[in-house]
């Protein structure tokens, strides 16, 4: 029999799966969510102004909206079930307080997306141009919303609120109100829809600055590098500002999970910042340290003598994996100091002669097209592994919460979403980034108010249709 | 509680699984005809009639696993360990059909690849579920409040028939859709597929329904004791009436009929498994009042569940409607 109590591999292999499908999911969304609501903007303007542009640059994203979001959709789906699969003891525990949140994310957000897409997708034709930007913005919409209820629910995993606890070892909720504004939830949706925004600016000011590079006259890449740069110079202070007021309210809830992103081993007053480092959890200290003394105190108290707790504050067994917590804080942090470097830059830029002129901003803002995705993924994997070995934070362990599966099932499924993930969406990847290096020419119909309603006739097809004679049918022939 | 709430979400959520069965099942049975469907031509017209809807079917199997571990979490904790290796070769199979969906438009030289991946990933997907439901029915077994049986528990020869029975049910969806929403050559070829695939279902009907009470005494009794069995004799009846309807229908080259009769089956047959499960959700041993979560969680997502679903179901009827009519022959991408 393959089924046994689960044995510490077990464990490692259910987390690493874990790990991996929520890596490979959290891109589709960090790009989708920003995405979705620079369409809506893209279409608003369109209408407003009523200039043809912002309806070809709007149809040159949608096709790429929809290649992300189909991958989106499969990976999530995928989510909504390793729950089950993989952490069925912490689903039958934690269920009656987490379940109907997610209940809330179908119901609410899932449903909306769905419905609306395809008019949003192939509707063009098919629905006057009220009802086509009513569609986008549902879309919009219904990222947001589910961004909400997913934060709620993972934030809760954190800063546990609002429950009780029954005869069979249940989380139960007492308090609703409590349970969904979890004390660090606020602060993790502010940073991770910033996050998202953030990273589809950069792919934007990317794909822009790439055509811009090769053909400085086009007005369309211009406005999207503009555009996109607007988002960079504005939005990277404040998702600065909302990272550190995001980490003080963790120093109040989750102090380890500082101790380990600072390399604090111990417990002190005037602790100091480590700027870079090797943290080493035999000896307990930070190797090769490059350190300002006292302003780790300064940056969490405000004060350059304040104490500090370090991880020597619990025993060894909740400790968390330090050097991964450390340094993946310091790629995030790393990350959006550049963005902020390139945000200040482009205001600058403008200041003298324009954006279009300034080649090597371009070649910067091209670099820096991925940064988003490094940096989501970065601060994913500090908050995630910040929180061992808990999976609700001080209540229930990760060792605890795990599915009695051995490991032989474990490793063949999870080598078997590497498989799969990697082909499928390695050519989604590649899908897109042929797609965003064809050049903006395409068709630049909106949706025709002369027949709304067609009496019938399906047409899918179209949208593609209309995008492949621009450009992808040279670019489909490599 | 004046009101059974588990009751009701044993209600509703059954409602969000049906919802699943015949949404998916159609866009899931195109899948698995594509192969058949002759030329390129006639497999684009035949994608193009289910990709603006495709995701919002397949939200019903998400609203059906959360809404499991938001109110009944005991089973979800449960049946999934059970049932883990063809939970994830489903899940597989959604991924691999879901990208093509977009993937066998972005290339010339790789649609064949993306068809074929939506074929297989259909296949998997549909045959992962057929095993799943004969898996339920035969019954998991449980210790305290976990799953206790082995590894394979799921493969039986019932569970294989369980297995055919549905690739045949969602085959047969997929080509009722295609004769509702396509014309010309190839809604004569669904016309024909439709015609086997009836007799096909008709058949596995049969014959699962005769299984069905040999495994567990209670089927039996449910089934066939008075005064039982005077209450449940219409479902098996009914059976025969939209079978007979739906042979006939497709004989008279109907366009809606044979997608609405082959609805009517799915029903009719999804009733009767309610009769021989209810009330366990988790058969033979945990019912829905001891998998349900605590009252508290139940109604939260109840008052949200009764606004919403309503509403959900206007504007997915809605989107439906913007899309109604047929799909013409290589309309779209020759433009
Ligand atoms: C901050 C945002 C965020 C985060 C942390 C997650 N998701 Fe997600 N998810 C989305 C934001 C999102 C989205 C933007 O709303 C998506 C992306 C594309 C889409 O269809 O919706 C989505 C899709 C999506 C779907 C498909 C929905 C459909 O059929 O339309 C499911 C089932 C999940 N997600 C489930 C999860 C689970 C179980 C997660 C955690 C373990 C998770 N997501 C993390
Ligand atoms: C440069 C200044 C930044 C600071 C000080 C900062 C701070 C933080 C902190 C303290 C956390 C962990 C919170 C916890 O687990 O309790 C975090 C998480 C995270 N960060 Fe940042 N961050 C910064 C920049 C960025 C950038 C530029 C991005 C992406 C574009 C980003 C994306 C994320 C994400 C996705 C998470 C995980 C979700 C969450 O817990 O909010 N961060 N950040
Ligand atoms: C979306 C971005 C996310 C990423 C990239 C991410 C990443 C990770 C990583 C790296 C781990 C393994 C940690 C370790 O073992 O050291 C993990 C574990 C886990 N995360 Fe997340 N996470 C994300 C969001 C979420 C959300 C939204 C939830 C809940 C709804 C969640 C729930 C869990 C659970 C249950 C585990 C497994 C148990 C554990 O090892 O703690 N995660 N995640």
């Amino acid at each position: 029999m393959l089924l046994a109590v689960a044995d510490s591999l077990a464990i490692d292999l259910a987390r690493f799966q874990f790990a991996f499908t929520i890596s490979a999911h959290i891109f589709f969304p960090a790009f989708s969510i920003g995405l979705a609501s620079y369409l809506a903007v893209l279409e608003g303007l369109w209408l407003f102004t009523g200039r043809d542009i912002y309806m070809r640059i709007f149809r040159y994203w949608l096709t790429i909206f929809a290649v992300t979001f189909g991958m989106g959709v499969v990976s999530g789906l995928v989510m909504s079930y390793q729950f089950g699969t993989n952490w069925s003891l912490f689903s039958d525990k934690t269920g009656p307080v987490l379940g109907p949140l997610m209940g809330y994310e179908v119901l609410t957000a899932f449903f909306l997306e769905a419905g609306f897409l395809g008019i949003m997708l192939f509707g063009l034709k098919r629905v006057g141009r009220g009802l086509h930007f009513t569609a986008t913005l549902m879309v919009a919409a219904g990222t947001l919303v589910s961004a909400f209820w997913i934060l709620s629910v993972n934030s809760w995993m954190h800063t546990p609120a609002g429950y009780g606890i029954n005869e069979a070892g249940q989380f139960i909720p007492i308090d609703w109100w409590a349970v969904v504004f979890n004390p660090s939830f606020p602060y993790r949706l502010v940073h991770m829809v910033l996050a998202a925004y953030l990273t589809t600016a950069f792919v934007v000011g990317a794909a822009g600055a790439w055509h811009l590079l090769r053909d400085q006259g086009s007005e369309g890449h211009r406005i999207m590098f503009s555009m996109a740069l607007w988002m960079a110079a504005l939005v990277t202070p404040l998702q600065i500002v909302a990272g550190d007021m995001h980490g003080l309210n963790t120093l109040a809830h989750q102090p380890m999970k500082i101790a380990a992103m600072e390399g604090h081993y111990e417990t002190r007053r005037g602790q100091p910042l480590h700027l870079f480092g090797w943290p080493d959890s035999t000896d307990g200290r930070v190797h090769f340290n490059v350190s300002v003394p006292g302003l780790g105190s300064y940056v969490l108290t405000h004060d350059w003598n304040g104490e500090v707790k370090g991880l020597d504050a619990v025993p060894r067994k909740d400790w968390p994996n330090v050097p991964l917590v450390f340094w993946s804080f310091r790629v995030m942090v790393g990350i959006g100091l550049l963005m902020l470097a390139v945000g200040a830059w482009s205001l600058v830029a403008r200041l003298r002669g324009g954006l279009s002129e300034a080649r090597w901003l371009q070649r910067a803002a091209l670099v820096m097209g991925p940064s988003g995705f490094a940096a989501v993924l970065a601060g994913w994997i500090t908050t995630e592994a910040g929180r061992q070995p808990w999976t609700v934070y001080g209540l229930l362990r990760t060792s605890d919460s795990v599915a009695p599966i051995a490991a032989p099932a474990v490793g063949s499924s999870l080598a078997m979403f590497m498989v799969v993930y990697l082909v499928v969406f390695g050519a989604g990847t590649f899908y897109i980034l042929r797609l965003m290096g064809r050049p903006l020419t395409g068709s630049d119909e909106g949706p025709d108010p002369s027949h709304p309603q067609r009496a019938s006739g399906i047409t899918p097809g179209l949208v593609m249709g209309a995008k492949q004679t621009s450009g992808t049918q040279e670019a489909a022939k490599p | 509680m004046i009101l059974d709430l588990a009751f009701v979400w044993a209600g509703l959520i059954a409602f969000a699984v049906l919802a699943y069965v015949v949404l998916d099942g159609f866009d899931l049975g195109i899948g698995m005809l594509f192969p058949v469907l002759g030329d390129d031509a006639n497999r684009d017209t035949a994608m193009n009639s289910v990709a603006p809807v495709w995701d919002g079917n397949e939200t019903w199997l998400v609203l059906g696993g959360g809404g499991l571990l938001a109110v009944f979490p005991l089973a979800y904790a449960v049946i999934l360990p059970a049932l883990y290796p063809l939970v994830i070769a489903m899940l597989l199979g959604l991924v691999l059909r879901g990208v093509a969906f977009e993937f066998r438009w972005r290339t010339e030289r790789g649609k064949f690849l993306w068809d074929w991946s939506f074929t297989l990933g259909s296949l998997i997907a549909t045959l992962s579920q057929g095993l799943m439901l004969g898996a339920l029915v035969q019954g998991i077994r449980v210790e305290g409040r976990a799953y206790a049986g082995g590894w394979y528990d799921w493969l039986t020869p019932f569970s294989v028939m369980t297995a055919a029975a549905l690739v045949t049910g969602y085959a047969l969806l997929g080509a009722a859709w295609l004769v509702l929403k396509t014309e010309g050559s190839l809604q004569t070829l669904a016309f024909r597929l439709a015609r086997r695939l009836a007799f096909a279902l008709l058949a596995a009907i049969v014959i699962v329904s005769a299984w069905t009470p040999l495994l567990d005494a209670q089927f039996l009794t449910r089934w066939f004791t008075f005064p039982a069995i005077v209450y449940v004799a219409p479902v098996p009846l009914l059976t025969a009436f939209a079978g007979w309807r739906l042979i006939a229908s497709i004989e008279r080259r109907r366009d809606a009929e044979p997608f609405l009769w082959t609805l009517a089956l799915f029903v009719l047959c999804y009733v009767g498994l309610g009769i021989s499960l209810y009330p366990k959700i988790v058969p033979p041993s945990i019912t829905i009042w001891q998998a349900a979560a605590p009252d508290t969680s139940l109604l939260f997502l109840l008052v949200g569940a009764a606004v919403l679903i309503p509403i959900i179901l206007a504007y997915t009827a809605y989107s439906y409607w913007v899309f109604r009519g047929k799909v013409r022959v290589g309309e779209g991408y020759h433009h």
